[in-house]
């Protein structure tokens, strides 16, 4: 049984700056790392595996550079690795990127059976929380976004049970395997290398797998499998926000005033 | 027949010790190999002075340390005294006393003497005002302690029942001479024989009893002490030793054996005279960790888990534990601000801290354990080579008010290294700005690696992270002699002894000089125009950072210049110097959170005790530890802490 975690190398953004005059991203000698809620995800794969015996595979879409990313996740724990590249795959958004991966996990799936796919919440670089829910949605997976917790996974029934922390509340919610889970920061504290895995995955290697391997349409992958198309990245500028109570010092006195504005304007509730 | 038994009980129980030595000196070889060989001058020196000088038992203060003094030249003229005893029990036909030379008794009288009143000495002090930094009451103490007074008294009883009897020359001995006339001179011939005889055993029977009891006990370091400190480190001890990242070997200590045999000595000659505890920052403040006591438990480990290790099998009790006898507990190694204030005063050169680093090793690089906040700090190195993980870019804003030089090769002569608390942490800015002021002042070529400046990953190694120390020092390495840098001023002691004693390792030999030390040289040659007594500094104290101190013995700088600003001597604290108390920052420990009394606010209480206007420092660790404390005891308003740079930037004329 496979549990695969799905992970992408991003710029670290806060390294990032916008050129003002093209309105691209600067990407020179900004490092990359692995999208810190991908490591989470990863982290949950690694524990699954220690208590219910999973192989755990990790799959990435991206430049060849994201070896490195890989390597990192096998340092940690991962059985295998895979790394999904090839041009074609380049400029993709949420929608292509989702096809290539999903494709991935059914290839995957072919040899031993999937049972959970566990994604990031979101990335850093471009925050839509939709490349989970895709694959979910093209492999008829189960869906679970914004799990904090794994509360049990049941092999025999085929079913797991998750806790989801939505706004101001819980909800515990069971579902069928296979599914795709979306996990948040909170689900877990990260773990740190050992040396000797370290240095077991300076020797390994990814799976490669381009699209000859793969074998995708090149209208459903890529720039041209995608649905969106990025014209201009730009800062917004903000607008200076609305001042309450001007020269006032008794913070109590401001937190009160704010919290009633924010009510007032529905952005709080009761 | 009387011959006969003291023959076979002298050989069985001199056997018997060799044997005991033997198994001892066996599980010493379960060691990894390190060479103290070389250099059998210095080593030579090192016994005279630390063994025979015994320059370490009688300094820091430790004024019982004479006692031991005494005691210890006393038993090295018994030693004299004692083989012959031992031979005249193997062999009592052929040797007997008067066979040494007549000048040698009064020696040997004197010895005997002051013996006995050293041990009076030692056990009345433990009784009645026992030191509160060890078990001063404990068995193994008084038992030796009794030995040796009734081996002094059998040694008297005999010499005197001979004398009394005219067997032996009383002129050199008039001491036993004096107990012959006062209690002997009305004994009966016959009844002396019995007198003579029943010393005799006495003393054949403490002797031997001391002697197998040595290796079972703290006066074990009677044996080891010696070779222990001839051993010792050449250097001063503020390095590591490197590890080898191959496939397939292990890292840190986690098993007894992967101590080297040297680490294994030291645990074997502890005296357990509880100094390192009385010296340690974190024992002062109520943590777990006890010097002491870690190296005992290495010991009792040793012992325990040896005759495993002896018939490969494998180790029962683990080394890094839960704590109890013979194992070290997580919290244990954690506590240590690797300061050396417990290798500083050990009297038979223990080497303590470069044992808890290499078992943090283990932790860290074979387990991945470790204190949760240690994670999001050793991922903030790792990918951005600062502690706090902020943007490489930001280690120029210190200088953003200021014109500072990049370093160019062949055209500047020194590297400022900023150090990553210069660059980043507001308060250490500051400090980073009166030092440019000062340099540019006495007219040095300095320029700066800017935004592609690495952290030199001092707490990495301290912290037992070696792996990534490796890598970043090689980093380091590669970016230093890329831009053909020779000379770098720090400004941290921290980068100072990791550029200067751990890049070494690495064949890089830097001229790496801290700021204080340039600064004190630029007022010495007259090249700093100074106003003296310029600022109002009031009273200024002074607290040594120990990675400068007692890592680097440079002592006497930052006073120099204190001295040579403010006009007058800086006041010291009461544990100044080579016994200078930690800030608590050292070791990583920077990085950690501290449960109970704060090793900073004990220090900075210290420190007000003097009454003082400004507390000078020197490192930036001990610049944040002496606000925060200072905050803490609610003296910041009346109390500033400056670095020795900016006194002197403000006494710029």
């Amino acid at each position: 049984m496979l549990v695969i975690t799905c992970v992408k190398q991003v710029p670290d953004t806060t390294q990032v700056r916008v050129d003002p005059v093209t309105g691209t991203l600067i990407r020179d000698g900004v490092p990359f790392i692995i999208n810190p809620y991908d490591t989470h995800a990863l982290e949950e794969g690694l524990r699954l595996k220690e208590k219910y015996g999973f192989r755990t595979v990790v799959i990435s879409m991206g430049p060849p550079n994201t070896e490195v990313t890989l390597k990192k996740a096998i340092a940690l724990g991962a059985d295998e690795a895979v790394l999904l590249s090839d041009r074609a795959f380049g400029g993709a958004d949420t929608l292509a990127t989702s096809q290539v991966l999903s494709e991935a996990i059914k290839k995957l799936g072919e040899k031993e059976e999937v049972a959970i796919v566990i994604c990031g919440r979101q990335t850093i670089d471009g925050d839509t929380a939709q490349v989970g829910p895709g694959i979910a949605t093209r492999l008829g997976y189960s869906q679970l976004t914004l799990v904090d917790s794994i509360e049990s996974v049941d092999l025999k029934a085929k079913k797991i049970r998750v806790r989801r922390k939505l706004e101001g509340r819980h909800e515990i919610v069971e579902a069928k395997l296979p599914a795709m889970i979306a996990v948040l920061k909170e689900i877990n504290s990260l773990r740190y290398p050992t040396v000797p895995m370290r240095l077991m995955a300076e020797d390994s290697k990814a799976t490669l797998w381009d699209n000859k391997i793969m074998g995708l349409q090149e209208t459903t992958i890529g720039l041209k499998g995608s649905a969106t198309q990025v014209r201009k990245i730009f800062s917004p500028q903000r607008a200076s926000g609305e001042i309450i109570g001007e020269g006032l010092k008794d913070p109590k006195e401001v937190s009160r005033l704010l919290i009633d504005r924010l009510m007032e304007k529905h952005v709080l509730s009761l | 027949m009387f011959i006969y038994i003291s023959t076979i009980i002298f050989a069985v129980a001199i056997l018997l010790f060799c044997w005991s030595c033997y198994k001892r000196f066996r599980l010493l070889m379960l060691g990894k190999s390190v060479d103290r060989f070389k250099d059998f001058g210095p080593r030579l020196k090192n016994v005279i002075f630390y063994v025979f000088g015994q320059r370490c038992t009688v300094n820091h203060g430790y004024r019982f340390g004479w006692n031991h003094l005494v005691l210890f030249w006393s038993f090295m003229f018994l030693l004299i005294a004692n083989t012959e005893f031992l031979f005249e029990g193997l062999f009592p036909d052929s040797v007997s006393f008067s066979m040494l030379p007549v000048s040698l008794y009064i020696l040997i009288e004197i010895a005997s003497v002051l013996a006995l009143l050293a041990v009076c000495i030692a056990m009345l002090r433990r009784l009645a005002f026992p030191p509160s930094y060890i078990e001063a009451r404990s068995m193994d103490a008084f038992v030796i302690l009794g030995l040796i007074a009734l081996l002094m008294v059998a040694f008297f009883g005999l010499h005197a029942s001979e004398i009394a009897k005219g067997e032996l020359e009383a002129t050199f001995m008039p001491v036993s001479n004096f107990v012959a006339s006062t209690l002997f001179s009305d004994v009966k011939q016959e009844t002396l024989n019995d007198y003579i005889e029943a010393f005799w055993w006495l003393h054949a029977i403490v002797l031997l009893a001391f002697l197998n009891y040595l290796p079972y006990s703290k006066h074990m370091h009677i044996l080891t002490g010696i070779p222990n400190v001839f051993f010792k480190s050449l250097t001063k001890v503020n390095t590591q030793i490197r590890e080898d990242f191959k496939k397939g070997n292990v890292f840190g200590v986690g098993q007894i054996n992967l101590f080297t045999w040297k680490d294994l000595m030291d645990s074997y000659s502890c005296t357990e005279c509880g100094r390192c505890s009385d010296n340690c920052p974190a024992t002062n403040t109520g943590k777990s960790l006890n010097p002491r006591l870690v190296i005992h438990d290495i010991k009792a480990n040793l012992l325990k888990n040896g005759p495993f290790f002896d018939n490969k099998k494998a180790p029962v009790l683990p080394l890094i534990g839960k704590g109890g006898e013979g194992s070290v507990s997580e919290e244990v190694l954690w506590s240590c601000t690797t300061c050396g204030a417990c290798m500083e005063v050990c009297p038979v050169s223990i080497e303590h801290v470069p044992k808890i680093v290499d078992m943090r090793r283990n932790l860290v690089e074979m387990n991945a354990k470790m204190p949760g906040e240690l994670l999001t700090f050793f991922e903030s190195m790792e990918q951005r080579s600062n502690p706090w993980g902020i943007v490489p870019s930001d280690r120029v804003k210190w200088a953003t008010d200021i014109t500072v030089k990049p370093f160019e090769a062949g055209k500047t002569e020194y590297l400022f290294y900023v150090g990553c608390f210069g660059a980043f942490d507001a308060r250490s800015r500051k400090v980073s700005l009166a030092i440019s002021k000062i340099l540019d002042a006495g007219g040095i070529s300095w320029g700066i690696l800017g935004k592609d400046e690495l952290c030199c990953g001092d707490s990495m190694r301290r912290l037992g992270n070696e792996f990534v120390f490796d890598r970043m020092t090689k980093d380091n390495i590669k970016i230093l002699t890329d831009k053909g840098i020779k000379k770098i001023i720090t400004q941290c002691p921290h980068c100072f002894n990791t550029l200067k004693n751990d890049y070494r390792q690495y064949g890089l030999e830097l001229e790496v000089i801290h700021h204080t030390e340039l600064i004190n040289n630029l007022i010495k040659a007259g090249k700093l125009p100074l106003n003296v007594n310029g600022a109002d500094l009031g009273n200024v104290v002074i607290h040594d950072s120990c990675y400068l101190g007692r890592y680097n013995g440079l002592y006497d700088v930052p006073r120099e210049v204190i001295s040579s600003v403010t006009g007058r001597a800086a006041t010291e604290m009461d544990r100044c110097l080579e016994k200078s108390f930690c800030c608590g920052a050292g070791g990583g420990r920077m990085w950690m959170e501290e449960e109970g009394k704060r090793i900073n606010v004990t220090r900075v209480e210290e420190a007000l005790k003097k009454d003082p206007k400004t507390v000078c420092v020197s490192c930036p660790y001990c610049l944040t530890m002496f606000e925060d404390g200072l905050k803490s005891t609610k003296a910041d308003d009346k109390v500033q802490v400056l670095d020795v740079a900016e006194i002197v930037s403000m006494g710029l004329k």
